[in-house]
């Protein structure tokens, strides 16, 4: 029964994102005011009835009802509680329910946060996050329903895939689906204003904040996949340049340049079609990525439902949204680009560099996902594309792309002279070559032109951005005037400035962990002692061990520094009770400057000896400290007191802005 | 000096014709099995191998059994389902047509894999053991069933990834084995 209601509460909410996507939108052409004022009640409506319908299969999930189809596939009565929760997502239909839940969420949010938006405009918007809830719901209702019920039902589900049982994959979809749909508004906000004809720095201002915080949540989702892969997968890498990964980054590439595109066509009514096109982009981004992983066109570790029937209506789906939106585009950018001029030297300058690299990246990206395809397309054999070409290309953008964001937060608005950038500038740029010889030439420590270049790059990033702050500082009575400088209207200065420096940890962090990373493959028996970069690793044997649905071996092994014993970790090979292939779950000492990773390979021989995996690994907590440091970034910045004050006034459109920091 | 940012129309529609090639591109990329990697042994002497007999263990069967007469190398296992499907057909075939099926037990137990034999039939005229996948590893097997259709010079000139039936024999299989008939 209950079900049942789930599956009526879709096609309600379907109902309802029909009306939603017509009636305010035809209201705000013929300027009738009831139309356009369903907008708001309409997106509430819609949020409900995808929350009831979320709710009933979450019902389904805790009380094991196998009747329906999903839940046995997904789960199992000896699951944890909190697993069966987060088996929802587990799967393909349960999965698009999330999507679309999140798609009521960020519209009941829009309706809620736009009190003085222009009536027409919010009309449009919801309009808009209508119409993509159509796509979304019709494909869920069609394709792909969670509620179809199974016949005869089974006494005991199939049980959720082992590796999704862990508390960071739970939160991984929830996050990444958090960030790839809060593009959803900016995309929303540029169609409508593309529809209306008109681009200004007060719809710059009101897309800035919903962007940032759906990019703080991708930012999340994906340092959160990263991290889970490292510990959970057993052998101690962090990104491998999957499509699905790859699905998550570009979008994120196109997300951070629109965010800094709209920084600028809010201060200085600059990049307007650029700024458009990115907020499509990054959605339509995140729609390919949604298609990527559904339909079978690319396998990968992740891909979620290899059916190319699937795949056929979702590709409908995306030529009719993002083809649509770039035909807008075409049609009405014109008319509202131009404005904004800026010298060769300026901000503005920097930030076009931002915009063209991070773009060419999610091409590259892009480009290196789908080889595979266009070969096998253009009859050139079967190719598959994986970490060398990715690395090396992202590796050869990357140094201009952090050289421009040491420049940039320096520099002045519209006109700037190069003179005063390299009177500021020239220390860091020295001591940053400084660095880069030092560590290239190995006089220090080993080293290679790759340490060099990121090492040197990190060096650049941090000291430019400290001779940024202290240019700030001046003028606000130096470090004490820290404080107060937070607390007003400045707020996303010190967002950018961490996010930056997180940057900066990210390259050291992936530097340091790709040259001074060890791996070391051997066979140990109980009492073997084998040491790994000035730490004895010594091998206790391993014994059974049984957990909650899962039966394991359970190995001990003890780490000391010199004399010290350092800590006592337990690698584990798990046959989970439902089947499947035996999962590994590694044993880390983790560490601020270096985590101590062992993983059980295969037991060998008949004397409980094993084949073992020890990694050593530098400086790689670093990388996700990058991620939690530009969210923290992004949420400083959104705090930003202008924002909150916007929304007290009736906001007069800004032509050409004040030149802010 | 000034930048403006006026740009020609029609550079307005350059996204939305990149996205239309990648639609297309999508498009045709649905009706791909990703699976599916074709043979780069195709037209190459088949690797040589010397392996147990899968019915008389002790005994060694060398790749010179392929030279002088056309055969077709069957890779199986009894835990492969397809295997089990295809059968039929290959003893049909073994029936029917002059090819000699060789074949390759690949990553299975002894015991297991005669069981079958012996419960479904067996249209080979000599089966090899490879239960440490020493020797498929070398021809490019990288699941069960594939079949490789090998001319009297040892030649391979087909692989089939899957499960054989009437049609793929008569479509697939057939054309190849009567076109590499005459030589040698």
């Amino acid at each position: 029964m209950i079900p049942e209601l789930g599956h009526f509460a879709l096609i309600l909410a379907l109902g309802l994102a029909l009306v939603q996507s017509v009636v305010p939108l035809w209201g705000s052409f013929n300027g009738r005011r009831p139309w356009m004022e369903m907008a708001r009640p309409l997106a509430w409506g819609q949020l409900t009835f995808l929350a009831v319908a979320f709710a009933c299969l979450l019902q389904a999930f805790l009380t094991d009802d196998f009747s329906v189809r999903y839940v046995a596939e997904q789960s199992n009565t000896l699951l944890p509680q909190i697993y069966k929760v987060s088996a929802l997502w587990g799967g393909h239909e349960g999965s698009l329910l999330l999507w679309v839940l999140m798609l009521g969420l960020w519209g009941a949010a829009v309706a809620a946060f736009s009190r003085n938006l222009p009536l027409p405009m919010i009309s449009r918007v919801i309009a808009v996050q209508g119409m993509v809830a159509i796509g979304f719901l019709l494909f869920t209702l069609l394709t792909s329903n969670p509620f179809e019920r199974l016949f005869p039902i089974p006494p005991e589900g199939r049980d959720l895939n082992p590796l999704l049982q862990d508390p960071g994959l739970a939160v991984h979809p929830p996050m990444l689906y958090m960030g790839y749909v809060g593009f959803s508004v900016a995309f929303s906000f540029a169609i409508a204003a593309l529809i209306g004809g008109k681009l200004d720095a007060a719809w710059a201002r009101w897309s800035r904040p919903w962007t940032t915080v759906a990019w703080i949540f991708l930012t999340i989702g994906i340092a959160l996949g990263s991290w889970w892969a490292y510990y959970e997968l057993g052998w101690g890498g962090w990104w491998f340049w999957d499509p699905v990964e790859n699905a998550s980054f570009m979008p994120w590439l196109a997300g951070t340049a629109l965010m800094h595109s709209l920084a600028v066509t809010e201060k200085r009514g600059a990049f307007k079609s650029w700024t458009v096109l990115l907020a499509i982009s990054a959605f339509s981004l995140s729609l390919l990525g949604t298609f990527l992983v559904r339909s079978g066109v690319l396998t990968s570790v992740h891909a979620f439902a290899t059916d190319p029937s699937r795949g056929t209506f979702i590709l409908a789906f995306l030529v009719i949204v993002i083809g649509g939106s770039l035909a807008l585009y075409a049609w009405r950018a014109p008319a509202v680009s131009g404005g904004g001029r800026f010298d060769l030297v300026s901000r503005e300058s920097f930030l076009l560099v931002n915009n063209l690299l991070l773009a060419a990246l999610a091409l590259l990206v892009l480009f290196g996902t789908l080889a595979p395809l266009i070969y096998e397309a253009a009859g050139w054999g079967k190719i598959s594309v994986g970490f060398p070409w990715f690395n090396t290309m992202f590796i050869a953008l990357s140094p201009f792309l952090v050289l421009a964001m040491g420049v940039g937060p320096s520099t002045r608005w519209k006109h700037d002279e190069p003179g005063r950038l390299a009177r500021l500038l020239w220390v860091p740029l020295i001591l940053s070559l400084g660095v880069l010889a030092l560590a290239s030439t190995g006089l220090m420590f080993p080293g290679n032109l790759w340490v060099g270049l990121g090492l040197g790059l990190s060096t650049w990033l941090v000291l430019t951005h400290l001779v940024s702050l202290k240019e700030r500082l001046r003028n606000k009575g130096g470090l004490g005037g820290l404080i107060g400088d937070l607390r007003n209207r400045s707020r996303s200065f010190y967002g950018m400035w961490l996010a930056h420096i997180g940057v900066a940890v990210f390259i050291v962090g992936a530097t340091v962990v790709s040259n001074f990373g060890s791996e070391t493959d051997l066979r140990m028996s109980p009492g073997d002692v084998h040491e790994v970069a000035g730490y004895r690793f010594q091998f206790n044997g391993a014994q059974p061990h049984d957990g909650p649905n899962f039966r394991a071996q359970r190995g001990e092994f003890v780490i000391y520094k010199g004399e010290r014993q350092i800590d006592v970790l337990h690698p584990e090979k798990r046959s989970y009770l439902s089947g499947g292939m035996p999962m590994t779950e590694a044993g880390i000492d983790p560490g601020f400057l270096r985590d101590l990773y062992v993983s059980l390979g295969e037991p060998v021989g008949t004397q409980g000896d094993w084949a073992v995996r020890i990694y050593y690994k530098p400086y790689v907590r670093w990388i996700w400290l990058a991620g939690i440091l530009m969210a923290l970034g992004g949420l400083l910045a959104v705090s930003d007191g202008r924002y909150r004050t916007a929304r007290k006034r009736v906001p007069v459109p800004a032509g050409g802005g004040l030149a802010r920091a | 000096m000034a930048r403006s940012q006026s740009r020609s129309k029609s550079s307005y529609l350059v996204p939305l014709g990149i996205f239309l090639a990648l639609a297309a591109l999508l498009f045709y990329g649905l009706g791909l099995d990703p699976k599916k990697v074709p043979s780069p042994l195709v037209g190459k002497p088949a690797p040589s191998f010397e392996l147990e007999s899968l019915l008389e263990p002790g005994k060694t069967i060398s790749s010179d059994i392929l030279k002088g007469k056309m055969s077709l190398v069957n890779v199986w296992a009894s835990w492969c389902p397809s295997c089990r499907q295809e059968h039929g057909e290959l003893i049909r075939i073994a029936r029917e047509s002059d090819v000699q099926m060789i074949g390759f037990n690949w990553k299975d137990e002894r015991r297991a894999a005669l069981e079958m034999l012996r419960r479904y039939g067996n249209p080979y005229v000599l089966s090899v053991f490879d239960p440490e996948n020493q020797v498929g590893i070398d021809w490019g097997v990288y699941g069960a069933p594939e079949t490789f259709v090998v001319d009297a010079e040892g030649i391979i000139r087909h692989k089939r990834i899957g499960p054989i039936d009437q049609r793929v024999w008569e479509e697939e299989i057939l054309p190849v084995i009567e076109q590499y008939r005459s030589k040698g």
